[in-house]
């Protein structure tokens, strides 16, 4: 058993195959953490580097948790406080980073591509963590572990991703890696959030949730990045909420569950009503317990590559 | 060519099962305080078979779980590719129990090394007690087992199978041995 490639920088392009090892490696990994001694060996001796270049508490916080109950030796960095407010370049803090014998990177910053760039110039494993609004393919990941220990099977499931797939890299990995694996992805949102020609990604597009909700089994909805409804892209949160908030009226509508997820932090009564959240179709804290278990199996399966 | 030698035939196997479920409980006066563990794979299933010849003799359901060695293997580096994880399925407390580790094949000793340093990681049993099926010496490190179904005394170039009616189609243990070509004259 063995991945394609030795980085994770996206879900576009891993094989159907490789994402199913991830998943099915997870497994293991998630019956670890519910014993009492939560930590393995199989990573004993590596040390790995968490470089984030954007603000993170659940992504920086799950990558660590997953390293440490592999028994890895970790170091973390974060850009504010660091030589990168003195100006030093991605490429030399990576070079000088690894010259201290680092055998894994998991990077997040603000720049799509970062990731990708770091492979050229490190020997180290790269996971991505996050790239500006390119990929989070961890964050696809256990998304979809979250639905397919749910649902049983990820083929044929219907899941909408609901918000602002304009700035979601959550979104992007999510597209690839359902599809991947056979699931119908639609996406639903503003037009001003909605990126030109994303139909041609092969997801239906939907301007109104009532119209979306009857035909899914998911929704996955995204984070309104508070900061962005000052760009004029919407008029103001109560109105996104009112048109696109998901809420338990309008799940009722349909006379099914359908499951929600949320990749956090939570907007609560913008994006998600907290009914909602805190209801029974809520997903989300098992989503978080997920991501440390992919996470674990991701470090796994990479690391003892050669 | 390679040669095959049966040692132990269905028959056999069954006795062997039945002599390791009494030399256990006997050890351990009775099974109350027992728990069975069986390395994946074959492990598990002589586990389940010696488990069901307690309950069958003594009227004691033991608790019975599987363990995955994997990521415990000394070997895991430098593969070129790596074991398919499998799930640890223990779902009592280990902790105080008397614990019969189970395995089929006891060579260099590496597995049950890591299966110790699993079962540590699970809890704190009483006792931790080995019981294999075959013993065919060329020990690594200081193990030894408590129960040993059949000693076979064999050479770097014979390799023991033993199979089971639940992946196999036939309860059995064969002797291979592998000949170079030119051996034979």
């Amino acid at each position: 058993m063995k991945l394609a490639s030795r980085h994770l920088l996206g879900l576009d392009g891993v094989s159907h195959d490789d994402i199913e090892l991830i998943l099915d490696t997870a497994v293991t990994f998630k019956e670890i953490l519910n014993r009492p001694i939560k930590k393995v060996p199989p990573l004993q001796g590596k040390t790995i580097v968490n470089l984030f270049f954007e603000n993170s508490t659940r992504t920086r916080i799950s990558f660590e948790l997953a390293q440490r109950r592999l028994s890895a030796d970790v170091v973390n960095f974060a850009a504010s406080g660091s030589s990168v407010t003195k100006g030093e370049t991605l490429k030399d803090t990576a070079r000088n980073i690894e010259a201290m014998k680092i055998d894994m990177v998991v990077i997040r910053h603000a720049s799509a591509g970062a990731a990708h760039f770091l492979t050229k110039v490190v020997k180290a494993n790269v996971i991505n963590a996050g790239d500006g609004c390119h990929e989070h393919p961890t964050q696809g990941l256990l998304d979809m572990y979250t639905l397919r220990e749910k649902f049983g099977s990820l083929k044929g499931l219907r899941v909408c991703i609901v918000g602002d797939i304009l700035n979601s890299r959550v979104a992007r990995s999510n597209i690839f890696g359902l599809q991947t694996m056979g699931a119908e992805v639609s996406v639903c949102g503003p037009s001003t959030l909605m990126p030109l020609e994303i139909e041609r990604l092969g997801v239906k597009v939907f301007h109104h949730l009532d119209d979306v909700l009857p035909q899914v089994d998911a929704v996955n909805v995204l984070r309104i990045q508070m900061e962005r409804s000052a760009a004029g892209l919407f008029p103001s949160l109560r109105e996104y909420h009112r048109f696109f908030g998901v809420t338990s009226e309008r799940l009722n509508k349909v006379n099914r569950p359908i499951a929600v997820l949320h990749p956090g932090p939570i907007n609560r009564d913008v994006e998600l009503s907290a009914d909602v959240a805190d209801g029974p179709h809520s997903l989300i804290l098992e989503q978080v317990l997920n991501g440390v278990a992919v996470r674990m199996a991701v470090l796994y399966l990479l690391g003892l590559s050669e | 060519m390679d040669t095959t030698q049966s040692i132990i035939d269905a028959k056999g196997f069954e006795r062997t099962i039945t002599r390791l479920s009494h030399e256990i409980l006997e050890r351990n006066k009775g099974a109350e305080t027992l728990g069975i563990v069986g390395i994946r794979t074959r492990g598990d299933y002589l586990a389940r078979r010696i488990a069901q010849a307690i309950l069958e003799g003594e009227q004691v359901a033991v608790p019975f779980g599987t363990l995955d060695i994997t990521l415990y293997r000394d070997d895991l580096r430098g593969r070129l590719s790596q074991p398919m994880l499998k799930t640890t399925d223990i779902l009592y407390d280990i902790t105080g129990k008397n614990i019969i580790l189970v395995d089929d094949v006891l060579f260099t000793g590496r597995t049950i090394r890591s299966a110790l340093n699993a079962l540590m990681d699970l809890g704190r049993p009483a006792s931790i007690q080995l019981a294999v099926f075959v013993d065919r010496g060329h020990r690594e490190l200081p193990i030894k087992a408590d129960f040993v179904g059949k000693n076979i005394p064999t050479s770097n170039d014979q390799e023991i199978r033993v199979l089971m009616a639940e992946t196999d189609h036939e309860d059995a243990v064969l002797l291979i041995t592998h000949q170079q070509e030119g051996d034979a004259q």
